[in-house]
Formats: structure tokens, C-alpha cells, sequence
């Protein structure tokens, strides 16, 4: 359960998708550890207002959130943190994304009008990102560029077939995600 | 660690209030605590943890045998992130644990650095 003593340098990669598109399943796959879960407080404006002070109702939200592990080498960890894409999470955001190598941003090709949201965060944020479309069974049903194009992404945002299951279909798109930032250094 | 196997500690949180258990600490307002700060017990430290909150110990005694990031003392604790956060801010002020901050970004975004990125996938995974 530790971390070799020898690491000097976390690095980390959010998985980002709307509820239920897979994020556990994905992070599950490449972990080393049994996925854990932190949870924490953000607060935030509820919708209407308190009629009496006039003020903006703010509750209180405890967010659960997922994360996995992998050593890459001796001195290497990669963290995965399962990110839920709404909005009313940005408060989150603003740490998560701090150096983070970028997001995989998995969608359901079924649902991909809940994806919107996400990329807007992910944007906002100024992230590095690649679009997971996860197949659920390992077959592909759409072509990718008809979901580039459903999702208005420019032709530089890599788009990959992932199956969130499966190890190695769930490492090539993280690498494809690295690759992708690395093609966009100076 | 036996995560099962050992009697699990008597913490107060389900019934303090998380400021009780924080002292009344404040959030640390950099950023040297955020989930990647990876972190270990001082060696020696033991007897200076006799006097610690229940909370603290158990943060202590699971970083006591090896390096974690903040998020899976979190993760292993089920303290909330912020608490935990708190705390290590504490046993680093004091003395206790040892806190490597974050990788910056000019770091985590180094060509050389993502090369082994990739490199550390494609050979633990077969990719």
C-alpha cells in the first residue's frame, strides 16, 4: 500500500465524464491499489433565494470522489482522480487541475449531450484533454469523427475508442493524452 | 498494515465536531497540502505523539511506515480531505511528518518527465 520510498514526483491525470459514464471502472483499471475515495466539503449557491435576508441560500455538499495509483518507476507515481464534471464542482477544480498533466474526458457516445459541461470545465481550467469514447463492451458502435463532430471539437483534440474495463485499451488512451500534451510544448 | 485484521481506533469524528478536531485550525492557505503532497513520518517521532488527538495519531501511525500522498491518508483514514489536510499541516509544523509538496507544473510538464510517463505506462501494462 506505500509508495516506494525511492518516488520523488507525483504526477496526475483527471478522469473527467458526467455521472455514470465510467470513471470508477476506468481509474479501477489502472490502479495498483484498490481504488480509494476522499470526500469532501465545498459549498455552494442553492437554487432560489431566502425570501426573508434576501441573500443566496449557500448549503453545504460533502463530495465523494475516487482516485487510483500507478508507479511508472522507481522514483515516478501517477495519480488518477475520478472528477465529476458539473459546474457546482469548479471550486474543486481549481486545486485538482494544478499541474495536472490534463484530463481524459470520457463520454458516452449515447449521451453525449451530457458532455458539454464538462469540456466547458475543462477548458475553463485550461487543461490539456483527449476524449475517451468509452465502448462499454469493446465494440465501437459510432465513428469518432462523427462524435468530434457531435462535440464540436477542433481536429487538434485527440478522440480514441476506450474500453474502461480493459487495462491496456484504458492505458493507450492515457498515453495518447500524454503524447497529445507533449506534442504541445515549445 | 492489516486493514481488517486490527481493532479500529475509536475516532471521534462521528460525534465531534470537525472543527474540535482541527483545533480550530484554519484550511493551510498554500498549496504544499494539496492530494499529491506526498508524505512520511519523521523517524523518531513516536513518543512526541503521545499527546496528539486521536485524528492526528491515526494520521500519524499510517504515515508512520511509509510514503503516501495526502489523498490516501484521506483515502485510508475517512477523514475528510480538508481535515486531513489540516492535520499534516500541523505534524509538519511540529516536527513530525516529512511533506514533499506537489510537482509544479513546469516540472509535471517537462518533456523528459512525460516521456517517462509513457515510458512507465507502456511497460507496467504491456500497452
Amino acid at each position: 500500500m506505500y509508495l516506494d520510498p525511492r518516488v520523488t514526483t507525483a504526477v496526475k491525470v483527471l478522469v473527467v465524464g458526467p455521472f455514470g459514464v465510467g470513471k470508477t471502472t476506468y481509474i479501477g483499471s489502472l490502479s495498483e491499489i484498490v481504488p480509494l475515495r476522499t470526500e469532501e466539503e465545498i459549498t455552494e449557491a442553492s437554487e432560489g433565494y431566502d425570501d426573508l435576508s434576501n441573500m443566496p441560500d449557500k448549503t453545504t455538499t460533502t463530495v465523494a470522489m475516487d482516485f487510483g495509483r500507478r508507479t511508472l518507476n522507481e522514483q515516478l507515481v501517477l495519480y488518477l482522480f475520478g472528477t465529476p464534471g458539473q459546474e457546482r464542482f469548479k471550486e474543486m477544480w481549481e486545486e485538482l487541475s494544478r499541474g495536472a498533466l490534463g484530463a481524459l474526458v470520457l463520454v458516452d457516445p449515447d449521451r453525449l449531450d451530457e458532455a458539454f459541461p464538462v469540456l466547458d470545465l475543462v477548458e475553463k481550467f485550461g487543461l490539456t484533454m483527449t476524449i475517451g469514447v468509452n465502448t462499454k463492451d469493446g465494440m465501437p458502435k459510432y465513428d469518432l469523427d462523427e462524435i468530434r463532430e457531435a462535440l464540436h471539437l477542433p481536429d487538434e483534440i485527440p478522440v480514441v475508442n476506450v474500453d474502461a474495463r480493459d487495462q491496456q485499451s484504458s492505458a493507450k488512451a492515457l498515453i495518447t493524452l500524454v503524447q497529445h500534451l507533449m506534442s504541445t510544448l515549445v | 498494515m492489516h486493514d481488517d485484521q486490527e481493532t479500529p481506533l475509536e475516532l471521534t469524528s462521528e460525534l465531534v465536531p470537525l472543527f474540535v478536531i482541527a483545533k480550530g485550525r484554519a484550511l493551510p492557505a498554500d498549496h504544499e497540502y494539496s492530494r499529491t503532497a506526498l508524505v512520511t513520518a519523521q523517524e523518531g517521532m513516536s513518543a512526541a505523539a503521545r499527546t496528539l488527538t486521536p485524528e492526528a495519531r491515526e494520521v500519524m501511525d499510517l504515515v508512520s511506515d511509509g510514503l503516501l500522498s495526502v489523498a490516501e491518508v484521506a483515502g485510508r483514514t475517512q477523514l475528510p480531505l480538508g481535515i486531513v489536510r489540516i492535520l499534516i499541516a500541523h505534524l509538519a509544523e511540529v516536527g513530525l511528518v516529512f511533506v514533499r509538496p506537489p510537482t509544479p507544473r513546469a516540472v509535471s510538464h517537462d518533456r523528459a518527465l512525460l516521456q517517462a510517463v509513457v515510458d512507465g505506462l507502456q511497460k507496467t501494462l504491456g500497452a
